[in-house]
């Protein structure tokens, strides 16, 4: 009997496999060693080394699809890749600079970001909605753990326990919509279900289309889209503030990655109906996500809950680049969410420097007067909230640039007036910090301000990426335009 | 289309007929003695004391659970030693990953302390 062996392609997942296996070797050092900062240094270089290795891929002609059809690493992947190892490897830096002064540096910590990111990399690389969904799950059940992580805060098990929940709702209405669709056209693979969905029947559409409707909440629960973002700012707000980082860029990321996949190859085709109500049904999500996020931000007088609702709207904005379904929406989604990894890291990097105890120290009455304290630090902050607020010659701007003009070429207009107004909206409450921190007078508690080296590289590489991206966005849009989706 | 799930509405209805025959027919049939050691807990011969419902240390649920994952991956040997042969070089290397990485969660778990019962 002889059986045929598959041929893997293991090098197609290369940074997945090097991210996987820095975590076992965080996890085996955490035995020997006592001190447990150097277990983030090796999870950085981990990090790195994942990164070099998807720039070698990248040169690499040709997109080798590996595990027998299961995962592709095409420009779109390594695209994506590039946002986690960014979004990872800040976070690992300010949790290397905040979590010795909360008594919570350990090897787990660092083990489950890790596992988280190969996740998000599987979700992204993913031509299979099982691989997805497997994808999905690693990256979820790493965050339930990292948002509880601090066991002696209240704040922090709530946070853990709403996650979990949810989390696992969300992945039921996931599940549930796989199956209706694999029972429409028989398939799991991507390019099948397209395949598959043509053969199916005028007035037999009804199946496919509740799976697919099925799939969208499951997603929009990933990258909290409202209606599904209740469990955002209790999450986000409660939980340690360097995995509130790492989670708000690159869980939004990765939920965003495989939506977008699935949605284009998948149900992407010209001429179905399935394409016509997925466009509805994702622009009215983003109309709602803009506007409920924004408006709810601007009630907002702690700086942590606020970022939170901001970047609800985050999400909204990204989605009007996934409703043009045209390879320059797209582009313009896969740059923006590469802008918001580093404006939002950087935010929320400021916010854990200056965070004292538990949820003290991030209401936004503490910011008064911060720019005669630590003149640096505010300025970066000013930074962030300029680029989030779409600032010219910051990140956040060129990203909504890109964006918007995408949705008018794609002939949404009322769509790009309605994310225009929201924008304007939401320069209230950024630079309501700005004026706090610029402007108030000092307020008597002064701040024991502790910058150590890893949150000073942290802080410096998110304001130059942010800058950089500022700068010069055409390098990283042409990256992003060639991502290969559209063959 | 959907006629073609008509075998598994039959199955269904079969099975439901099949386990209401099977509760209904004892309670109908069979003799009844009710006594107190009868009514009594089954707790396989120990007299039972107590609730059930109380509060159990937490080492059960860990070793519980790190039953659980060690003996589903072990599982996984059963069809490859069976194949073994079959599946030569190749599957050897595929499966010592795997089991390296069975083992290192092993020694993990162990030196951790998750092992200890005190």
């Amino acid at each position: 009997m002889g059986i045929e062996l598959p041929s893997l392609n293991f090098g197609a997942l290369l940074p997945v496999i090097i991210v996987i296996l820095t975590s076992v070797m965080v996890l085996i050092f955490d035995l020997a060693l006592s001190d447990k900062r150097p277990l983030g240094w090796i999870s950085f270089v981990g990090l790195m080394f994942a990164g070099g290795a998807g720039w070698i891929q990248q040169s690499m002609e040709g997109f080798d699809p590996a595990f027998q059809n299961m995962a592709i690493t095409d420009g779109y992947t390594h695209f994506f890749n590039l946002i986690f190892v960014v979004g990872a490897g800040l976070s690992v830096l300010v949790a290397l600079g905040y979590l010795g002064k909360k008594g919570l540096q350990g090897g787990e910590y660092y083990a489950m970001l890790l596992l988280a990111t190969s996740g998000m990399m599987i979700m992204a690389a993913g031509t299979d909605l099982m691989i997805i969904f497997l994808g999905l799950e690693l990256m979820s059940i790493s965050l339930y753990v990292l948002a509880a992580i601090n066991r002696y805060s209240r704040a922090s098990l709530e946070a853990g326990i709403k996650y979990f929940l949810l989390g696992a709702f969300a992945s039921a209405f996931f599940l549930y919509g796989i199956a209706l669709i694999y029972g429409a056209s028989g398939s799991t693979n991507l390019n099948g279900i397209g395949e598959g969905l043509k053969a199916v029947p005028k007035g037999y559409e009804a199946l496919p289309l509740f799976g697919l409707g099925l799939l969208i909440i499951g997603f929009s629960f990933k990258i909290a889209a409202v209606p599904f973002h209740w469990w955002t700012p209790d999450v986000y707000h409660g939980a340690p503030t360097s995995v509130t980082a790492f989670m708000s860029v690159g869980a939004k990321a990765a939920g965003f990655a495989a939506l977008i996949r699935v949605l284009t190859v998948s149900f992407g085709f010209d001429g179905s109906m399935f394409a016509d109500n997925w466009h509805v049904a994702v622009a009215t999500l983003a109309v709602l996500t803009m506007t409920l996020g924004n408006l709810t931000a601007l009630a907002q007088n702690d700086v942590k809950r606020m970022l939170a609702y901001s970047s609800i709207a985050h999400a909204g904005y990204v989605l009007v680049g996934v409703v043009t379904g045209t390879e320059q929406g797209i582009s313009a989604a896969l740059f923006y969410l590469m802008a918001y990894a580093f404006m939002n890291i950087g935010a929320f990097a400021v916010i854990s420097v200056l965070e004292q105890q538990d949820a003290i120290g991030t209401n936004l009455e503490e910011y008064a007067g911060l720019a005669g304290h630590h003149r640096v630090l505010a300025m970066l902050m000013a930074i962030f909230m300029l680029s989030l607020m779409g600032f010219p010659m910051l990140g956040g701007f060129w990203g909504k640039v890109y964006v918007f003009l995408a949705a008018i070429e794609a002939g949404w207009i009322v769509l790009a007036i309605i994310a225009v107004l929201n924008s304007g909206i939401a320069a209230y409450y950024y630079l309501r910090v700005i004026v706090h921190m610029y402007m108030s007078p000092v307020s008597d508690q002064s701040h024991a301000i502790n910058l150590n080296s890893a949150m000073q590289v942290a802080l410096g590489l998110a304001a130059f990426g942010t800058i950089l991206l500022g700068v010069m966005p055409a390098r990283i849009m042409d990256l992003a335009a060639s991502s290969g989706l559209f063959g | 289309m959907i006629e073609q799930y008509l075998p598994i509405l039959i199955l269904i209805v079969a099975s439901l007929i099949f386990a209401a025959i099977a509760l209904l027919a004892p309670w109908y049939l069979g003799p009844r003695n009710p006594i107190e050691t009868k009514l009594d807990t089954y707790e396989s011969g120990k007299l039972p004391y107590g609730d059930a419902r109380r509060q159990v240390p937490i080492h059960y649920y860990k070793v519980a659970m790190l039953f659980i994952v060690f003996d589903i991956e072990v599982v996984f040997l059963y069809p490859w030693a069976i194949l073994l042969r079959d599946l030569r070089m190749y599957g050897l290397l595929i499966m010592s990953v795997f089991f390296a990485l069975l083992v290192l969660g092993l020694v993990y778990e162990w030196m951790k302390g998750a092992l200890e019962w005190n």
